[in-house]
């Protein structure tokens, strides 16, 4: 053996099967989740980006489509378009829906995890049922609420001497409408989420502060806080990225059209209708794909805020 | 082995005609309530084609549509014979992905005289591609409560005449009655901005792709104007259809007239509002207005597996006149034919208006109705325009300006 090439590499074994599977077949073997992912993940991800830089309807059939540049964005961008009112509309509903779901979910936890602690099984469930809730049985139930004439809540008022209000036919009220169903379905989903925040608190810490003398108050101030901090990043970032995502709730209330004068029409909403009633694919994909960048600019904000002092406190 | 292929020889020979017919499957995709109709004329299409098996997929409205649109977008999972709606065959016929029927070996011009004549325009795509066959139509029609009306002492004919009658008559009702006018003002305005159009015009662009939105269109402004009189003079019920307060208000008369397709009254009678039978009449809209409320199609995609049997179905389905007859009794189907219009179910009295001869007076309006010109972007301004429309009925915008911003936004969609 030697005597050919004394300076080469020792040559190469003859084929074997036990070095083949050794170097192949962890690809095979997590090969299925990288196919699945590239015909349901990337695909449709790159494809939603080249036809933003198209004019295409799906009716045209594939590969009759048309480049038109940046013509898609600067559409959405342009003064006039729904665009902008419907990125209004999903970050005001986001408010009014986003910052009660936290100011309630996390002293409701709190109160839960301390004061109720023998019956915490039992909130939990019943706080978590409206997110499991199905959507077809929320909207008809909020429709019986909502009604105009023959609703629940405006017969209440009713009872107490209060004009009937068109809750979801006053353009005005539509984003307060929408943001209570978002609020009603979600906050138990967070109070869960801060739940099981509490939950990796030490107990140590807070016997050691009642030996101190510190109050309910001081607890949930100095200790209770800071120590969920991560749990609250990564519920503020869901709820970040469920808002500006907003589509089930107010498609449901309201249907396509978003209500009256399109107030409650939030951005998926409108993209949703671009692509599947207008057939504008390219349109719909370039307003995606700066929906996209809205979103990721506010987790990024997120991140900012509580990464900043975030270990020095 | 051999006796039993004797056997099939000999059935084959008893069964068969006199040439082998092969065993054919067909894919039907339809809506409600369409499905309902092709089941209940299967039977007679099977008598006549026992070898041929329909596969029927129904699907809600909306998805079937969406599917539709995506199986025509990627050649994929299409049907033999498609189902289409009104509100989608203008897109549809401006896809590339349908037969045209025009040409052979369809050469389905022959046919359209049988047709009322504007459901064929709604089929033709603008470089002139006949796409589809009508099965059934919507006449709109002017629903009104007798009792109400006769309460308030107003004269129906005085309604129809004139759009500002229409709405001095509402007054009248509202101050005598204290029921609605109608149920929503954008009724008013839906139906004039798609009543009375110019020859060659579509409801929102022409024949030319021109947009005719805007502020100097003397058609939207008075379509607004006349709503906004309505919700001023407070005549609206500021009801949506399809909701419970609309289903509440037939059944307790508290909104005294309605626009809608003649179909509408097979839905209060079976289920919106029965007991209010023989309350409610029926006559043509306001201004001499016709318009078309509804209406269904069948296409044949060009990838479509059996293209020869669709198109046989399809005639069965549309062109003869028992199939048609079928489909009304079944769920009241206005036909598309004008044969089957002329049966004699279409002269009976209608009981559930107080045995008016109410097909009649549709029949005719049908035949009135001029064909609007579609266009693919109608969706886009619809939209727009509904949207300030809100505007100025809510918010008190200034119509012109409504207008004017609505023919900004629809020029920079429409590309």
């Amino acid at each position: 053996m030697s005597q050919r090439t004394p300076t080469s590499a020792p040559p190469r074994a003859p084929w074997s099967y036990t070095r083949f599977q050794q170097r192949f077949a962890p690809y095979l073997f997590v090969s299925p989740f990288f196919l699945l992912f590239a015909v349901f993940g990337l695909f449709p991800l790159l494809f939603s980006l080249f036809l933003a830089f198209h004019l295409w309807s799906p009716l045209d059939g594939v590969g009759n489509w048309k480049f038109v540049g940046f013509e898609n964005f600067q559409l959405a961008l342009g003064p006039t378009d729904m665009f902008w009112k419907s990125l209004k509309n999903t970050l005001w509903i986001g408010l009014l829906s986003g910052i009660p779901q936290h100011l309630v979910a996390l002293p409701l936890a709190f109160i839960i995890h301390h004061s109720l602690r023998r019956f915490q099984g039992a909130f939990s469930t019943i706080l978590f049922l409206p997110y499991i809730t199905n959507a077809v049985a929320i909207a008809i139930v909020f429709a019986t609420l909502y009604s105009e004439r023959l609703g629940i809540l405006n017969y209440l008022g009713g009872l107490v001497g209060l004009d009937p209000v068109r809750w979801l036919g006053d353009p005005n009220m539509v984003p307060y409408s929408v943001a209570a169903v978002v609020f009603w379905r979600y906050v138990g989903w967070n109070t869960v989420l801060y739940l099981s925040g509490l939950q990796a608190i030490s107990e140590d810490v807070y016997e050691a502060a009642t030996v101190d003398g510190a109050g309910a108050w001081q607890k949930f101030w100095y200790i209770t806080l800071p120590l969920l901090r991560p749990m609250m990043f990564y519920a503020f970032t869901l709820t970040i990225v469920g808002s500006m995502q907003l589509f089930e709730e107010p498609f449901m209330l309201l249907n396509d059209g978003g209500g009256s004068g399109g107030a409650g029409l939030t951005s998926a909403m409108h993209i949703f209708n671009t692509a599947f009633r207008d057939l504008d694919m390219g349109y719909a994909s370039a307003m995606s794909w700066l929906l996209f960048l809205a979103i990721f600019a506010l987790s990024m904000l997120n991140n900012y805020l509580f990464s900043r002092d975030g270990g020095n406190r | 082995m051999k006796k039993s292929a004797a056997f099939a020889l000999a059935t084959a020979l008893l069964l068969g005609t006199a040439h082998a017919q092969e065993k054919v499957t067909l894919t039907v995709a339809a809506f409600p309530s369409l499905d309902s109709a092709i089941k209940a004329i299967l039977p007679a299409w099977t008598k006549l084609h026992p070898n041929v098996t329909i596969n029927l997929q129904a699907q809600q409205f909306a998805d079937h549509h969406n599917a539709m649109t995506t199986a025509l977008a990627t050649g994929q999972g299409l049907p033999d014979v498609m189902a289409i709606e009104i509100g989608y065959v203008g897109k549809f016929a401006e896809g590339q992905g349908l037969e045209n029927l025009n040409s052979a070996p369809y050469s389905a011009a022959q046919y359209k005289k049988l047709f009322t004549p504007f459901t064929i325009a709604q089929a033709t795509g603008s470089d002139g591609r006949f796409i589809a066959m009508p099965t059934d139509i919507g006449p709109g029609t002017f629903f009104y409560r007798k009792d109400v009306l006769d309460k308030a002492g107003v004269n129906p004919l005085t309604m129809q005449s004139s759009w500002e009658n229409y709405i001095a008559s509402g007054k009248k009702i509202k101050q005598k009655t204290g029921a609605y006018l109608v149920n929503t003002a954008a009724s008013v305005y839906n139906l004039v901005i798609r009543t009375n159009l110019k020859s060659g015009e579509g409801i929102y662009f022409d024949k030319q792709n021109n947009l005719l939105v805007g502020p100097d269109s003397a058609r939207f402004v008075r379509a607004m104007t006349l709503a906004k009189q309505v919700r001023d003079a407070g005549l609206d019920a500021k009801i949506g259809e399809w909701s419970n307060e609309w289903y509440d208000a037939f059944k307790k008369g508290t909104v005294a007239t309605q626009f809608s397709g003649a179909w509408l009254q097979g839905a209060l009678q079976n289920w919106m509002a029965p007991d209010t039978k023989g309350l409610w009449r029926v006559q043509n809209l306001p201004e001499k207005g016709f318009a078309s409320w509804g209406g269904s199609f069948y296409a044949i995609p060009s990838k479509a597996k059996n293209k020869q049997w669709a198109w046989e179905f399809i005639k069965f389905m549309t062109l003869n006149q028992g199939s048609q007859i079928t489909a009304f009794q079944d769920n009241g189907a206005f036909p598309a034919l004008i044969a089957a219009q002329k049966d004699k179910a279409f002269s009976e009295p209608v009981e559930f208006l107080g045995g008016q001869k109410a097909r009649v007076l549709w029949r005719d309006a049908a035949a009135k109705t001029q064909p609007i010109d579609v266009n693919k972007y109608d969706s886009v301004a619809d939209q727009i325009l509904q949207t300030e429309l809100t505007n100025v009925l809510e918010q008190g915008k200034d119509i012109k300006q409504a207008l004017a911003d609505a023919r900004a936004q629809i020029a920079r969609r429409a590309r």
